[in-house]
């Protein structure tokens, strides 16, 4: 089946969408290529190439994890399947 | 295996370059008129006009002379014309050059005026690119090679697939001795714990947390915001990247997975240490990044782009790989390298490795980079405070 988003790590939260952006209510896969599993769920957003799509539901305050990382913290609750980006997710940083 | 050898120029002091440049550098933005009008005369000349070099001082006015000199040592350069306002800035600049043996020679304009400069520059270029051209290529070794690393306008496909195909190339190059470099200080914000971690030994591990906060404090004391639409920029954010943690360890992956680094350069300082991968403090903006680098005396450059960043440098010519299928498409005369079969699964992180080295490797043999063929030559001063 073909690969709708990457996940660098087991642990993550998010997903990378590739090869072409993802559509709403489309049954997804994803690709964790540490462990190299593959895993299902619905889109509940437009997700353009390269955009972030959340991996489970995520509360405000939650820290996001990619690369296995700290790479910010929720600001506006986000459930499975919808767009993360500068909407719901910032910096911890600067 | 990829091939390990290419023919590059052997140069005075024993190091090798792979472009055979006669440089018109002008020491001030007031002699980049004369630079240029000598470049025009005499074919086959470059000229790298910038826009500074007056009333500088302290450390600005080092890294000022430490990375033109630098630019005139980079061994892709095999002479050097230099041109200043004045004659003993001028002749630092050249003194500096000298020591590496190559041929080079300064002129300044004060009591002379542009066109006698002119003149008397254009007849000494022109000798210096007949002898240039008599150069021949020969047979050298990976361990003769330095290679520098910065990506730019990166997405989330950076850290998924360019970055790491920059880094599995790291990880097969360092063991064979070749000098490599990385920089970007603040773009190593959020990912500074695990960089240090990559640190060859304890003292190395604390000279470059030492270099990241002091360019935390730069950023704390001018910032005006969270520095989103900056760090990350705009483009960044259109690939998709958030938070500036997240581009941050999109941009670690390009040192690997295993190697470490030996040694914390300053901007435009050229590798002590022997063969090895090296942190340059450096800006993260990838124009002021390639010119250190290249200033420190890297000969080749590999570039990692999301969105298409279309920068090149005038003297360290810049190979651009991409992982996003929509920029290999739609920007294809500024990329040498699609890797995005890494994202489609038909491609793995190590056959890309090795198609990135063979594509160096070519580049190293002669072979113009993209952002040669199309005339990108951003050579740009790094500037670290007001001038006096």
């Amino acid at each position: 089946m073909a690969t709708d988003f990457i996940v660098h790590d087991k642990a993550d939260t998010v997903g990378v969408v590739v090869v072409e952006d993802v559509q709403p209510g489309k049954e997804v896969t994803g690709w964790i290529m540490e462990t190299d599993e593959t895993i299902h769920f619905k889109s509940l957003d437009a997700v353009p190439l390269g955009h972030k799509i959340a991996l489970r539901d995520l509360k405000v305050g939650d820290t996001v994890l990619k690369y296995g990382h700290d790479v910010g913290r929720i600001v506006a609750d986000v459930p499975q399947g919808r767009h993360v980006h500068v909407h719901n997710l910032k910096t911890k940083r600067w | 295996m990829a091939q390990h050898s290419f023919f590059g120029y052997r140069r005075e002091n024993g190091r090798v370059g792979i472009r055979n440049h006669v440089v018109i550098l002008p020491l001030d933005d007031l002699s980049n008129a004369s630079a240029e009008a000598v470049a025009n005369n005499i074919k086959g000349t470059l000229a790298l006009p910038h826009a500074y070099g007056r009333l500088q001082f302290g450390e600005d006015l080092e890294l000022h002379f430490r990375t033109l000199i630098g630019t005139g040592c980079n061994p892709n350069v095999a002479a050097c014309v230099v041109i200043g306002i004045e004659p003993s800035w001028t002749g630092r600049v050249v003194e500096g050059i000298a020591k590496t043996g190559k041929p080079v020679m300064g002129f300044a304009i004060e009591g002379q005026g542009d066109i006698n400069t002119i003149a008397a520059a254009s007849r000494k270029a022109q000798e210096f690119v007949q002898w240039a051209s008599e150069k021949q290529r020969e047979s050298c070794s990976i361990k003769e090679l330095f290679v520098s690393t910065k990506c730019g306008e990166s997405d989330t496909t950076s850290g998924l697939a360019s970055c790491p195909t920059v880094g599995n190339l790291i990880d097969k190059l360092d063991p064979l001795g070749a000098t490599t470099c990385f920089g970007e200080t603040s773009e190593l914000t959020g990912a500074e714990i695990v960089c240090a971690s990559r640190a060859a030994n304890p003292e190395v591990k604390e000279r470059f947390m030492q270099v990241f906060n002091a360019y935390q404090e730069v950023i704390d004391r001018h910032k005006t915001s969270d520095l989103s639409e900056s760090q990350p920029t705009k483009g960044n954010i259109a690939g998709g990247l958030t938070t500036i943690e997240e581009k941050a360890f999109g941009n670690l992956q390009k040192i690997g997975r295993k190697t470490k680094f030996i040694d914390v350069l300053k901007p435009a300082e050229s590798p002590a240490k022997g063969p090895g991968l090296y942190y340059m403090d450096t800006s993260s903006a990838a124009a002021e990044c390639v010119t250190l680098q290249a200033a420190a005396g890297f000969v080749v450059h590999l570039f990692p782009t999301g969105q298409g960043n279309v920068i090149g440098n005038p003297i360290e010519p810049v190979i651009k790989l991409t992982a996003n299928p929509k920029t290999a498409r739609t920007m294809s005369e500024h990329i040498d390298l699609d890797v995005s079969g890494i994202l489609r699964r038909e491609m793995s992180l190590d056959e890309a490795g090795d198609r990135l080295i063979d594509i160096m490797i070519r580049t190293c043999n002669g072979r113009l980079t993209c952002a040669e063929a199309l005339g990108h030559r951003e050579f740009v001063m790094t500037k670290l405070y007001q001038s006096a």
